[in-house]
């Protein structure tokens, strides 16, 4: 999984590569994002609820075990209360994670792999195939993905709607945005002399795409791959919720789901239907401020931006020391003369 | 090619594209819609004879017996007279009826909600990129909860907030039923207080994206050498911002709408399920849980047809406003 390494970077790993105690950083290490505040954040908030989604089904019970206290209100025994059949949602949260990031990751994968493939591949041949690939990846840029997604499967019958499915669904309706980002950047990259030089010397165009062009591209497809799991774990939360998910698949959108149709709004049962939400809602944060660290690496203008507003800012504040240090002196030379 | 020549052949393109994949995706998907309704009649403990089953299928349309291309021109035909078929949950209404009934609630709510949702949010992230690195700028990575927060379930804490805790707004509905709908005042007070909750979802859930596409142009468009001059000529700072950067940060904005749209549409077919709006996206999830084939894909149709229309102006709109992109061409 080298799509996720920027995501996975230690703190540790990127404060020793900032740019105050490391001036020249070489090679990968120059793939790797500094560390801010924002980004350990994001960090945080990623490694938490992945961890949870990985160990939390580990320890908390059975998810669909019925018990005889249907809505209560978190309690000691049960964090996060318990449904309208006194069942745990905690355990359902923890059993919920784990299944929306399993179908993040996948339609992430599946994304990413088809918008490097007309992405990265139209760009580079050129020519009459680029122009077709280009148009194809337009047109799917503009037809409207959910409702697609909803009539296709509208068409599935329910048994047969399994997790592959709404997982290809969700890639075929979601590639287009990231397809456009890579072929722009492809383009730039393809006209470069190394580039060029490796095509003189004859080599294999699968060759010169996979050596000479991706590694350049990682980060562009790192931060698209990042872009493309928050849409795929939206867009399923909001195919289950409306009951048209993967068919025997538990995902916090099949949360609620069932919180909705057991009324859990209008009988004000908030901690049914907050938390599966908000988990979405932190790790699609989470994503998103990792995402602007890999932006850094794509485009250092924004980088240099932070350190210059930092810098300013220091300058600042000296000037205003210097600024109360001069009127003190001022002051007691004044008071001297007297 | 001209400019608008060309955005007019590629809208062409995407419309025939859409049109062709609302015909194949029946014929290309595992499930028969005429199997799948005979399925449910069995379980309601109907009897399924041959005749049954040649009721169905001349009911959908879904004469199979000949060839692809044929049904393909027919249906090429039927859509060119504005023929979508008949609603099978609506019975025995025409399903553009259906759509058109329900079509301006839609296009209303989520129209208004997005034009507000840009105007603010470029509003705001010109102000906030305008002097980077204060407070506010500093917040801005927060605005990515926003965009990330799922739009049904923004809709229900809303709901769950505002409408049932404070009981400021109705809980769902699209306008007090006890008024007949029509062009008077009483009517349109009620559907603005009942469009309020969707519109406020569909903004908040919207607006972090826009300033921060705005914010980020902002920032990279302050370091160009014309705001320098136009600094060095003593123009006012307010000036400065309103004439020279807001003017050439907001076009990739306004480039950007397509996708924008697209995210806004998708979000709004699910809120207006939370508030049983009466609105095309409620429509479409009514005709996917009773079966109604000819509603689903009317729905689609329609659904495409005014994003590729609002993109198809946004894009003109676009070569106007921008001279070079006339001038590539």
């Amino acid at each position: 999984m080298t799509n996720i390494e920027p995501a996975t970077a230690t703190p540790a790993d990127a404060a020793e590569t900032g740019p105050d105690a490391a001036p020249v950083r070489s090679g990968w290490r120059s793939l790797l994002p500094t560390m801010t505040p924002w980004l350990a954040v994001g960090l945080v908030l990623v490694g938490g609820i992945t961890l949870f989604g990985l160990l939390g089904p580990l320890f908390t019970g059975d998810p669909r075990q019925i018990r005889d206290i249907g809505l209560t209100g978190p309690s000691a025994e049960f964090w996060l209360g318990t449904t309208q059949t006194g069942q745990d949602v905690l355990a359902q949260l923890a059993h919920a994670t784990r299944g929306s990031l399993q179908i993040g990751l996948l339609v992430g994968v599946l994304a990413t792999i088809l918008s490097a493939f007309f992405g990265i591949y139209g760009a580079y041949r050129g020519r009459f195939l680029d122009d077709a690939f280009s148009l194809f990846t337009n047109v799917f840029l503009v037809i409207p993905g959910l409702p697609l997604v909803i009539v296709i499967s509208g068409f599935v019958p329910r048994e047969s709607r399994g997790l592959w499915t709404i997982a290809v669904v969700l890639a075929v309706t979601g590639w287009a945005a990231s397809a456009r980002v890579l072929h722009a950047q492809t383009l730039s990259v393809r006209q470069r002399d190394y580039v060029a030089a490796s095509q003189v010397s004859g080599e294999r165009p699968w060759r010169v795409i996979v050596v000479e062009i991706l590694p350049n591209l990682l980060p562009v497809i790192a931060s698209q791959f990042v872009f493309a799991v928050i849409a795929a774990i939206l867009g399923e939360a909001g195919l289950s919720y409306i009951g048209l998910g993967a068919s025997n698949s538990a995902t916090l959108g099949t949360m609620l789901f069932y919180a909705q149709n057991g009324f859990a709004l209008s009988l004000g049962a908030w901690w049914w239907f907050v938390p599966p939400g908000l988990t979405i809602a932190l790790f699609g944060m989470g994503l998103s401020l990792v995402n602007f660290s890999i932006d850094e690496v794509i485009n250092p203008k924004l980088k240099n931006l932070r350190q210059h507003r930092r810098r300013a800012r220091r300058a600042a504040r000296l000037e205003r020391e210097l600024a109360r240090g001069a009127s003190r002196r001022t002051t007691a030379a004044k008071e001297s003369d007297r | 090619m001209n400019y608008f020549l060309r955005k007019l052949s590629f809208y062409a393109v995407a419309l025939w594209a859409a049109l062709t994949l609302n015909f194949a995706i029946p014929r290309l998907l595992p499930g028969d819609p005429v199997d799948i309704l005979l399925a449910k009649l069995q379980q309601r403990g109907g009897t399924v004879t041959p005749e049954t089953r040649k009721a169905y299928a001349l009911l959908l349309g879904g004469d199979t017996s000949d060839p692809l291309w044929v049904q393909y021109w027919d249906y090429l035909k039927n859509l060119a007279r504005g023929d979508l078929g008949t609603s099978v949950s609506y019975y025995p209404a025409k399903v553009s009826d259906v759509i058109l009934t329900s079509l301006p609630w839609t296009v209303v709510l989520v129209g208004v909600a997005t034009v507000i949702a840009a105007l603010l949010g470029v509003l705001l992230g010109a102000i906030v990129g305008w002097k980077p690195g204060t407070w506010l700028d500093s917040l801005v990575p927060s605005t990515t909860l926003l965009a990330a927060v799922p739009y049904f379930w923004l809709a229900l804490i809303l709901v769950y907030l505002l409408a049932r805790v404070l009981g400021w707004f109705p809980l769902q509905g699209g306008y007090d039923v006890v008024l007949t709908p029509g062009w008077n005042g009483e009517f349109i007070a009620s559907a603005i207080q009942y469009g309020f909750l969707p519109a406020l979802t569909i903004v908040l859930a919207s607006i972090g994206g826009w300033l921060l596409g705005m914010r980020n142009m902002m920032v990279s468009t302050l370091s160009e050498d014309y705001i320098l001059t136009a600094e060095a000529k003593g123009l006012s700072p307010r000036k400065i911002l309103r004439s020279y950067a807001s003017r050439n940060a907001v076009l990739p904005s306004v480039a950007g709408f397509a996708i924008s749209l697209g995210f806004v549409v998708s979000g709004s077919v699910i809120t207006e399920q939370v508030f049983s709006y009466p609105g095309i996206g409620g429509r479409l999830l009514g005709a996917v849980t009773n079966n109604d084939y000819a509603l689903m894909q009317g729905v689609f149709l329609f659904i495409t047809l005014a994003v590729l229309g609002a993109n198809l102006l946004v894009d003109l709109l676009y070569g106007l406003i921008d001279p070079r992109t006339r001038a590539r061409a």
